[in-house]
This record gives structure tokens, sequence and C-alpha cells, in this order.
């Protein structure tokens, strides 16, 4: 089973290497494609020189906070019917405790924007996607809501919408009968913005997240990176997720 | 395809005959039959009232949002000219006693209804402008901190 996975992911970087090849190929000799994100116009599409991610310092993150969660459902109006199986939850606070030691950490646990996602990989439609950007979504245009990316997505991230909904919001459209998680807040990223639970934590001054390029050296969230030692959630299965966690 | 060509060719015949009210793009009018299209809340530009022209649009604005629609989702191409946002921005009003989706009386279901096309766009998408802290942040320009 590992070595099948193993041969896709060696597979998959073949592929991506050969069309980086031609994609080279197809730009002018000498120039160099350099942009930064925050640059973007609105009419020029994503590119995958930009990585988005999250640096989550769990030391930093407060026990009782849930300002991130907050913030998420009061961004894409998540309102709940009081049945907590079932409600959308597209991040979510995990508390987690050593036995042996009574040790306890919390933190806040969302889509992890995989390189290789797994919800992508099972997806029969084509509707769970990864941009060239980084970020993981779901195009409900094309959502049968099967579900099967719920199954196969090891950080529990995604919900369906089990109820007819009303008073969506325009930038975030969500309806019953397909699949849904976090989508790093995407209209706020594409407009230079961070993502409202970044905004939120930075707000209350916890600063546990960090958001940024991570194929931008000088990016805050890389600087971190690079000084900091940090773990991905479930690093064995090797999806390179964007989320990464420090003090775990 | 041709089936649909058909049909909104037809729908857009009869939208002709039955309100010459609205050729000009911005009024709004209720006829004999009962056929009520909404005011817009603004003209796109100087020259014209909606982002092509009108006979354009009534046969073809599906054509459009479901371009942007892939540009958007796939590619983050934020444009506003075609975005289905921007339709609902400028042709539904944000009053809160505005007509919502299941009313005939809101801009979109009033054609859809009169043509008896069903369409679940509203199932997932916003049917009125609404405002958010988001979209005031944007507007304030801080968007580029």
């Amino acid at each position: 089973m590992s070595e099948e996975s193993n041969i896709d992911i060696y597979r998959r970087r073949f592929l991506s290497g050969t069309a980086t090849a031609a994609a080279g190929l197809a730009v002018a000799p000498g120039v160099m494609l350099t942009e930064v994100a925050n640059a973007r116009a609105a009419d020029t599409p994503v590119s995958s020189d930009v990585r988005w991610g999250m640096l989550i310092d769990t030391n930093k993150c407060d026990d009782g906070c849930d300002n991130c969660v907050t913030a998420c459902n009061e961004e894409h109006n998540l309102e709940g019917f009081g049945r907590p199986s079932t409600d959308a939850q597209w991040i979510r606070k995990v508390t987690l405790k050593d036995k042996q030691t009574g040790h306890v950490q919390s933190l806040p646990m969302l889509c992890q924007h995989c390189e290789h996602p797994p919800c992508v990989d099972v997806c029969p439609t084509g509707a769970s996607f990864k941009r060239a950007d980084g970020i993981v979504l779901v195009d409900k245009h094309i959502c049968i809501g099967c579900r099967y990316c719920m199954m196969a997505c090891p950080y529990k991230a995604r919900s369906f919408i089990h109820e007819k909904l009303q008073d969506q919001v325009p930038y975030s459209p969500r309806g019953k009968g397909t699949v849904e998680s976090c989508t790093f807040c995407v209209h706020r990223v594409d407009a230079g913005m961070t993502p409202a639970c970044v905004e939120a934590c930075t707000a209350e001054n916890h600063n546990a997240l960090t958001f940024g390029d991570m194929n931008d050296p000088d990016s805050e969230l890389s600087q971190q990176l690079k000084q900091y030692d940090s773990r991905q959630v479930r690093a064995d299965l090797e999806l390179n997720t964007g989320v990464r966690y420090r003090g775990l | 395809m041709i089936k649909y060509s058909l049909i909104t060719l037809i729908f857009s015949l009869l939208l002709g005959v039955h309100t010459p009210g609205i050729a000009g793009d911005a009024s709004s009018d209720e006829n004999a039959s009962g056929f009520y299209i909404p005011e817009a809340q603004r003209r796109f530009s100087e020259e014209q009232g909606c982002v092509e022209p009108t006979a354009e649009m009534r046969a073809n604005h599906m054509e459009y949002i479901l371009d942007q629609r892939d540009a958007t989702m796939h590619e983050g191409i934020r444009t506003t000219q075609y975005s289905l946002n921007e339709c609902i921005d400028c042709h539904v009003s944000d009053a809160p006693d505005a007509p919502r989706i299941d009313s005939e009386k809101h801009f979109c279901n009033s054609c859809h209804t009169y043509a008896a096309v069903s369409i679940d766009c509203f199932q997932c998408h916003a049917d009125r402008p609404v405002k958010t802290k988001f979209q005031s942040r944007l507007n304030e320009g801080m968007g580029n901190e």
C-alpha cells in the first residue's frame, strides 16, 4: 500500500516536472516569472509561483480562546442548526492531553491544504481540486455530494451541508447537498488580505497563526519555518501539508 | 443546445413585444399581463445600462456568467464585469423589504418565471447585495495593507 502511494507520488512529481519544463519553454527565453501574489491583478490567473501556507504556534494558542472559529463562522456565515454532529465546521479547536504527564495542548484544526490532497484523488467528478497556488477547494457547481472526500481526508476537515440554507454571503456560496471546507478565505487572499482566523488571532494579540507564501523565502511564514522546528500532522502520509504546527 | 438557443430566442422576442418600456435599460414597467422587471440600481457606463447591450444580455447572460464562474473558481480571476455578484449588486435592491428570489418581483425570477426556466444559482449564491465586514474593508481600500 505504502509502496503504491510512493509510486503515485513519484509519478506525480515526474509529471509535474515535465509540465513545468514545458511551461518554461513556452515563456520567452530569459524571462523569469517572479511575480508576487499580492501584486496579482484581478484579471491574472493564480500561478504556482506562490504556495499559500500557515504556521500554527500551539504554544501561543490559548486553551480557552476560540476566536479563530468564531471569526470563520462569521466570515462565511456558518450558522449552526444546533446539531453538532452535522453542522458545518471549517475550523475547530482540538485539545490534546498527554495521558502520562497530563500536559494539555490546544490547537486549531482546519483543512491542511495538502500538496497531494487525498480529497482530490478520490473525487469522482473533479469538484475537489487544488488551485495553482496550493489552496484546496470544492467547486460546488460540480460536486454531487458523494462525500468520498470526507472519507479520504485524514484531518476530518470537510463538512457536508445537510439542510437548505438561506442568507449566504456573496463571496462564500454554500448550498445543500455539497461538501465544503476551509478555503483559506480565498476571497480575502485574492484581495491581498489574510484569512479571517489569522486576522482574529492577531487582533486578540495571540499571534498564534501566521499566513503567507511558502515559496517566497522572504515571507514572514518562510522565515519562521526556517528558523523554528515545525511539524506536519500525519507527516507519514507524505501529503506535504500547507498548514504546519509548532510545539506539537 | 439548439433547443436552448431557440427557447432564449423566442423568449427575447416575447420580451421585446410585451414590454416595450424596458428597452431603455433602466426603467421598470408593469404591463397589462402583470409582467414586471425591477429597475436596476445603477448603470454600467454612460453609454449603456448593462455590461453588454441589453438584447445580448437577455439572450446570452448565462454564457457570460458560466465562463466567469470557471475562471473565478479555478483561476482566481475576480474581474467584476461578468460576475454574478455584480449582476446582483446592480439589479437587486439591498432594501430589507426588497423581493427575494422566491418572489416574482426579484429581477432574475421575474423573467425566469415568465420563461418557465428554473435556475438553481440561488440555492447557494446570495440573491441580494449583502454588506459584510469583508466588503466594507475591501471598499475602504484596506485590502492592500
